[in-house]
């Protein structure tokens, strides 16, 4: 059968998927006894339905971005880096511990560029450690990066508990930031330009991401580094061939990523907490997998499915807050079944496509003999 | 004609989006006979055959089969009429022995037991009457690839075909092997079986079929009695136009010794010695052929010339620097020292399929200018370089975007070769140069080797191809178990001395005659 032409590859087949499973939450939303397309009709206006809503949806997008950009670069290299949690989780102490030590001694301007500088360090030296013991040891990324995870975690109660709790605080959280460790909220910087918008915990780590989609992009396709990277990822043969450094090339991978998935606690910890919490990564990490597969591994695929988590994760809180027969838990199985359409099932409708695609004509051979 | 034909076909068409691979083609195939369909990548003939076993469907014509219209949508239906196809990639379980693969998809029944006996008593048949002896307990991963090849011919005949279509079959066998394999299409066509062999290479359709088709660009050219054609002839058809199977080239200008290899040696983890003290010079303006049959060491000797492999014990000097198991190269290094390598096997290393052709063309240079300036690509750049490369020759189609996977072998290599001797290397170390390359292609990359060598470069080719060896080489180096088992002019090399050499010894006087 004939292949699908560009524009229903990249465009169609993604939106068909989510369609579908769509389709299955629909049935589950009836069969718990809801209606599904007021169900449908709260997600929409939940996700985008005020200047709040959508400030929010942008907010959660944000953390989508890092999390997604971080899993594709490692999936060019070949890698498969499940440890975007933890590599998120230890950005925030690095950015967190830049800011604890410096937010009374230097300005904004100076601070803000340093701690998210310790952010994508200390998520690239977590994610450092697995991408070596795959270099040199053969320990495998899949394994080592899902360890380091509960390291990770493990790491932060200690620390958090032991180390870093504000004197006198009950709760296991730092002392709160000055105003020199924090990102302006994007309500603050569009007032600056004389616009108005609800508050929202959006703030300016949007722009932040964006630059990251457009850095990664660069960084792929426009760098020798990766041109080395992907020919690993593709071909390690051939890299070998080419004089890449296979093992040199996987550390270079998986510190990018790492340092990608760090930028989460930008967002988190210097634009909406303030200090450094327990468990701010929340499930971005893995989420980074579906977004990345769902944007096939390219920034601006990678871009629109961050918008439709983010748009999700919003509408859905919404939703279980108006219908409350539908938990919050409902959401994540709508992620859940996006992941499933869009990844394990991606290329079940293909068929239906390509026969629905010939029967028009411009191609019209009927079969022979 | 009395008999029908086993196979006839009437205005095959085909054509894949707006190009018509298959154009109009009607034939004929005689029952029992052996039929060869020649033609160089992309004639068509693997998309007409393709076409006949179910895989594609024809956009029209007609396909008769023992003289009745039949419909052949998939392969089972094509196996039902009795067409049975070995693919050039073998489809077997390497694990599971002979028998199991034997029944596999026709397993008769949810217990294995009956099955096998069943399989059992009819491959003790099929053995007998097509003189086809495998033995059904050997587990195919211990079988030579000829036998793997046996047995995938033997598993079409066990479904019942009585007409065996084999797609380049002799791609991945030695001279040897390939013969004995012609020794049993012999047996299966005296036996009545008829039997379509897709080819591109000449000397094979002369020496085993009755009859053969020569198609060119999606139709049939022309129909010959093998008696009565050559193969000037054939390529001629093929390509149309003169082709020089013969290679002129003057007497070699030799200079300095640019590479010099003394007492090399490979050992790997296991203690295997790959190679065993490889005494190797090779000196500007001259081509030295490496043959041998492949597992000899061959491989292992390019990849720790093109430094991808260190050597265990010896020296290397290329171009003014040693190189010994302390002191690795790599192949980074090496090419800046002026060493370009054609690799074996282009799609594991010489390519990224995946992607674009202008991409791969700068392998191996990605970061180096013109192409990388301030450490980003100047896409513009590649892609123009890669234009020139497709120009200068002959790559098609010209098109720098496309991706690398979907262009023909022959098309690739010429790729492959363009991008290494583009940067006029002083020593080029070259592996299969034309395998899988359609005749006019050698033809072109045969004419460049030689343009290079007169340019002053020092190349080494490594072939299993022994009449590449002696059209191409100076000078016929002959390996065998890793160690260099003989060193001649091509002056005084022939098949016999060197098929002599390649076996071992002078043990094997048939083995010699036979590559």
């Amino acid at each position: 059968m004939k292949p699908l032409p560009r524009w229903a590859e990249i465009a169609v087949l993604p939106l068909v998927n989510i369609a579908l499973a769509f389709l299955v939450v629909g049935v589950i939303v009836r069969v718990i006894g809801a209606d599904p397309v007021q169900a449908l009709r709260l997600l929409v206006t939940g996700a985008v339905g005020s200047s709040e809503s959508i400030g929010y949806t942008l907010y959660y997008a944000t953390n989508f971005i890092f999390t997604g950009l971080a899993v594709a670069v490692a999936f060019h290299a070949g890698l498969f880096n499940i440890g975007g949690e933890g590599q998120a989780y230890i950005g925030g102490l690095g950015c967190g511990l830049a800011i604890l030590a410096l937010d009374r001694v230097l300005p904004a301007w100076a601070l803000i560029p340093l701690a998210i500088l310790a952010a994508a360090l200390f998520g690239a030296a977590w994610a450092a450690v697995p991408a070596w013991l795959q270099a040199w040891r053969g320990s495998h990324i899949v394994i080592t990066t899902i360890m380091f995870n509960f390291l990770a975690s493990a790491l932060m109660v200690y620390l958090m508990v032991n180390v870093l709790i504000a004197p006198g605080s009950m709760t296991p959280q730092s002392r709160t930031f000055t105003a020199a460790g924090k990102i302006p909220s994007m309500q603050e910087a569009l007032s600056w330009l004389g616009i108005a918008v609800a508050p929202s915990a959006l703030n300016l780590s949007l722009v932040l991401a964006l630059a990251c989609c457009v850095g990664t992009w660069i960084f792929l396709w426009h760098t020798p580094w990766g041109y080395a990277l992907r020919t690993m990822g593709h071909n390690p043969e051939a890299a070998v061939y080419a004089g890449t450094s296979l093992r040199r090339t996987t550390m270079l991978a998986m510190a990018v990523s790492g340092g990608l998935a760090g930028f989460v606690a930008v967002n988190e910890l210097m634009g909406v907490h303030q200090r450094i919490v327990l468990d701010f990564p929340a499930g971005y990490g893995f989420a980074g997998i579906a977004v990345a597969l769902m944007g096939r591994g390219h920034p601006l695929g990678i871009l629109l499915a961050a918008l439709l988590f983010g748009a999700l994760q919003q509408g859905g809180a919404e939703l279980a807050f108006e219908i409350p027969a539908i938990t919050r838990e409902m959401t994540v199985v709508i992620q859940g079944l996006i992941i499933l359409f869009s990844g394990a099932l991606l290329n079940m409708p293909r068929p239906w496509l390509q026969r629905l695609l010939s029967l028009f004509p411009a191609s019209a051979g009927k079969g022979g003999a | 004609m009395a008999v029908p034909a086993a196979i006839e076909l009437s205005g095959i068409q085909r054509s894949f989006g707006a190009v018509q691979a298959v154009r109009g083609v009607s034939l004929a195939i005689a029952p029992g006979t052996i039929t060869g369909i020649v033609g160089e990548n992309g004639a068509g003939k693997s998309t007409l055959m393709s076409i006949l076993y179910g895989l594609y469907r024809a956009d029209a014509g007609e396909i008769r089969v023992d003289g009745r219209a039949v419909r052949i949508d998939n392969p089972r239906d094509a196996i039902a009429h009795g067409i049975g196809m070995v693919h050039q990639h073998f489809m077997l379980v390497d694990p599971f022995t002979v028998l199991e693969n034997l029944v596999l998809g026709a397993e008769g029944g949810p217990l294995l037991k009956g099955g096998l006996a069943a399989a059992r008593a009819e491959l003790a048949r099929l053995a007998d009457a097509y003189g086809l002896s495998v033995d059904p307990d050997a587990r195919v991963a211990d079988l030579s690839v000829g036998e793997q090849q046996r047995v995938e011919i033997l598993k079409v005949l066990f479904r019942g075909a009585r007409i065996l279509v084999l797609d380049e079959p002799s791609a991945v066998l030695t001279p040897q092997e390939t013969e004995q394999l012609f020794r049993i299409l012999r047996g299966l066509r005296d036996r009545g079986v008829t039997v379509v062999l897709i080819t591109h290479k000449l000397r094979e359709i002369l020496a085993v079929t009755d009859r053969v088709c020569v198609m060119r660009q999606g139709a049939i050219v022309a129909e010959r009695d093998t008696a009565a054609t050559s193969a000037d002839e054939l390529a001629e058809l093929m390509v149309g136009r003169k082709v020089r199977l013969r290679l002129d080239k003057a007497a070699p200008r030799v200079g300095a010794t640019l590479l010099e290899a003394r007492g090399l040696t490979l050992v790997d983890r296991r203690g295997v010695r790959l190679l065993d003290g490889v005494d190797l010079s090779l000196r500007a303006g001259e081509i030295v052929g490496v043959a041998g049959v492949t597992g000899n060491g061959q491989t292992e000797l390019l990849q720790v010339l093109a430094g991808i492999r260190p050597p265990t014990g010896g020296t290397l000097a290329v171009c003014g620097r040693a190189i010994d198991a302390a002191h690795p190269g790599d192949p980074g290094e090496m090419r800046a020292l002026g060493v370009a390598h054609v690799p074996e096997d282009r799609l594991r290393q010489g390519i990224v399929g995946a992607f674009e052709a202008s991409e791969s063309a700068i392998l191996g240079y990605q970061a180096e200018p013109p192409w990388c300036r301030h450490h980003l690509l100047d896409r513009p750049e590649v892609d123009r370089h890669c234009a020139e490369l497709m120009d200068r020759f002959d790559v098609r189609p010209r098109t720098p975007g496309l991706l690398s996977s979907h262009f023909s072998g022959g098309n690739q290599q010429k790729l492959v070769l363009a991008r290494e001797l583009a940067r006029r290397p002083k020593v080029l170390l070259v592996g299969q140069p034309t395998r899988g390359v359609d005749i006019g292609a050698i033809e072109f990359i045969h004419r460049e080797l030689v343009k290079a060598r007169d340019a002053g470069c020092a190349v080494l080719v490594v072939s299993v191809e022994l009449d590449e060896i002696l059209a191409l080489a100076d000078r016929v180096v002959v390996m065998f178990a890793g160690r260099v088992a003989g060193e001649m002019p091509v002056a005084e090399a022939n098949e016999r001395t060197l098929g002599l050499m390649m076996a071992g010894a002078a043990t094997g006087a048939a083995t010699g005659a036979a590559a």
